[in-house]
């Protein structure tokens, strides 16, 4: 019997099998921020145990609240900080530097296929679009990969989801991904690892595959997983051309980690994207998802793009590509945050920060602040946001307050609307 | 171990999310017991009062994936400081049980029928739940009305409710 990618990552990372559904994996990289490290921290510091088991695989970020918006926040940034200080974490990324974690850290070239990486925070999964096993975990599991670097997971049962055709102009990879959840329903792939496959996936950039796989977890997945390919090595050459004498060479040493042909699954889906239009979300679950087409005319306040969903420099050239040239609705309130200091440089030397503020969006600095409701854009009771992020559940970005998930380009479309509508780069 | 008999709390939705459980704006809190007074603040549930309703209460019977959502253990913890040590669903997110297990208490999954059967028999009532671990049984009882519940959870989730959770267990394991 053939394996999955991620029974092939799990084999090559056990340490332990405590009982026979139990695996315990070495960890390749443990990544922490501001939110839910500290209390982790607290905890070993209150055992005598404040140690890292390696300094190196640790990486750090403040991204959830930054600046600091109040004591209470500055006092999280601080536990981290001071934490990466007396620990020589050198992958520590403070104001300035810092990013929304699941944009900043695979720009630094931190993951790479087969690794296994687990965070404190639920969008971890979007990892999985390097071809690697990366989970979000609660504060003590963080605690024990910070400790031990091992982390203890279910035998990783597998959904193949082939996402056949190719995609429509004016679709994306949002779209794709709010149409899998649909489809599947917000438990549709829980405990499961999901596993991309098929010509649309192949033909997606990072970027792309990176939306897809950060969205897992919204239908409940473990880990979303794209197999690893030569777009995945392009990507990763300058953080591996030292590793390799070729590409190709790196390719290869990837390919251990694809699924065999008779890998085991639990469940095939053939998701045919040819015919798909732009999605929206309707109510307070991530499942909750039709056209936009039928949403079209829903008044909005707030438009928001950003996040560790569709913050990245292809999805602000999307929005900006709408905005060129033209003024939002005048009762929206239109902000953008650039996931990273990077994306921020490059939007800027593209000229895509000016359509932005030409268009009368604001620009904040990277961070993870509204799409949670902590900071930087936060909704009021009865307020409606269309965004870019990946939740949409009651009260997520202000008590009271409604959130529609779309694509970049809806997001723009429903800025310059004032309502949600689909953007001129769809043609039905 | 910690303490599992008591009064339960009946929540009748299914998907019932950690932002619901506690919402983020807590979340720059860095002490458990400042999330006591919010637990279930933001749960828009018919004749649900967090206030009078949560108080006293050891467990809580809900549908099915109860915690999906963010990986905050805040919600596990926002529970425990409230006295509530046990969920039982149909099922659950993954992260929110893992967390649950992680941190000595207990997610326990039951089949459809017998949740439908505890709703039905105790929901509205001062139902009380008395645990018996080893034997993997709970007890319900309502005035007069008594249901025996057998469970079955995985055998190293058992190993880290009995050693007290993850940590402890981790550290007498591996070096």
């Amino acid at each position: 019997m053939g394996k999955t990618i991620a029974e092939k990552i799990f084999e090559s990372h056990l340490v332990d099998r405590p009982t026979p559904d139990t695996w315990v994996l070495r960890l390749d990289a443990v990544f922490c921020h501001e939110i839910t490290t500290p209390i982790a921290i607290n905890d070993l510091i209150a055992r005598g145990k404040d140690r890292v088991f390696d300094p190196a695989r640790i990486k750090a970020v403040i991204d959830h609240v930054t600046p600091a918006k109040d004591g209470k926040t500055a006092t999280q940034g601080k536990i981290l900080r001071d934490w990466a200080r007396r620990h020589g974490i050198l992958d520590f990324f403070d104001i300035g530097r810092n990013g929304v974690c699941h944009a900043l850290f695979p720009e630094k070239g931190f993951v790479r296929p087969g690794y296994t990486i687990i965070m404190g925070d639920s969008h971890t999964c979007t990892h999985g679009a390097f071809g690697a096993f990366a989970a979000g975990v609660g504060t003590t599991d963080l605690e024990v990969g910070i400790l031990k670097g091992v982390c203890a997971f279910r035998s990783p049962a597998t959904i193949k989801i082939s996402v056949n055709g190719t995609l429509p102009a004016g679709v994306f990879a949002k779209d794709v991904i709010l149409s899998i959840i649909g489809r599947i329903g917000v438990n549709g792939a829980t405990d499961k690892v999901i596993e991309f496959h098929g010509p649309a996936v192949a033909d997606m950039t990072m970027d792309e595959r990176m939306t897809l796989c950060n969205m897992a977890v919204e239908a409940g997945a473990t880990c979303g997983i794209c197999p690893p390919d030569a777009t995945t090595v392009s990507y990763l050459w300058p953080f591996i051309e030292e590793e390799f004498p070729s590409p190709q060479a790196a390719l290869e040493a990837c390919a251990r980690f694809l699924p065999d042909a008779d890998a085991p699954y639990e469940r095939i889906i053939a998701h045919d994207i040819s015919d798909l239009a732009p999605q929206v979300t309707f109510g307070f679950k991530p499942d909750q998802v039709r056209p936009v087409a039928e949403m079209a005319g829903t008044p909005v306040d707030q438009v928001y793009i950003g996040s560790c969903t569709n913050g990245r420099l292809a999805d602000l050239r999307v929005a900006a590509e709408v905005l060129r040239g033209r003024r939002i609705h005048p009762h929206v309130r239109g902000i953008v945050s650039p996931a990273t200091p990077q994306i921020y440089a490059q939007a800027l030397e593209e000229g895509i920060i000016a359509t932005f503020l030409e268009a009368g969006f604001c620009v904040t600095n990277p961070t993870c602040g509204a799409c949670l409701g902590m900071s930087n854009g936060v909704l009021a009771e009865g307020e409606v946001c269309a965004a870019t992020t990946n939740r949409n559940f009651n009260g997520r970005m202000g008590k009271g307050g409604m959130v529609h998930l779309m694509s970049p380009a809806t997001a723009a479309a429903s800025a310059l609307a004032g309502s949600i509508a689909n953007s001129e780069l769809y043609k039905v | 171990m910690k303490e599992f008999n008591g009064p339960v709390l009946f929540l009748d939705r299914s998907d019932i999310n950690t932002d619901e459980i506690i919402p983020a704006r807590y979340l720059t809190e860095i002490s458990k017991e400042a999330l006591r007074p919010h637990l279930l603040e933001d749960l828009v549930l018919e004749e649900f009062d967090p206030r009078a309703d949560i108080a006293g209460k050891r467990v809580i019977v809900t549908r099915s994936n109860f915690g999906c959502g963010s990986s905050r253990e805040h919600a596990p913890w926002a529970l425990e400081v409230n006295g509530i040590t046990v969920v039982i669903a149909r099922s659950f997110a993954r992260i929110f049980r893992q967390n649950m297990f992680n941190c000595g208490m207990l997610a326990i999954e039951l089949p459809e029928a017998a949740i439908e059967q505890l709703f039905s028999r105790f929901a509205g009532r001062p139902a009380e739940v008395e645990m018996d671990f080893p034997n993997s049984r709970l007890t319900f009882r309502a005035g007069a009305e008594e249901a025996v519940v057998p469970f079955v959870i995985s055998d190293f989730d058992r190993k880290l409710v009995e050693s007290g959770g993850w940590v402890d267990f981790a550290d007498s394991h591996y070096a």
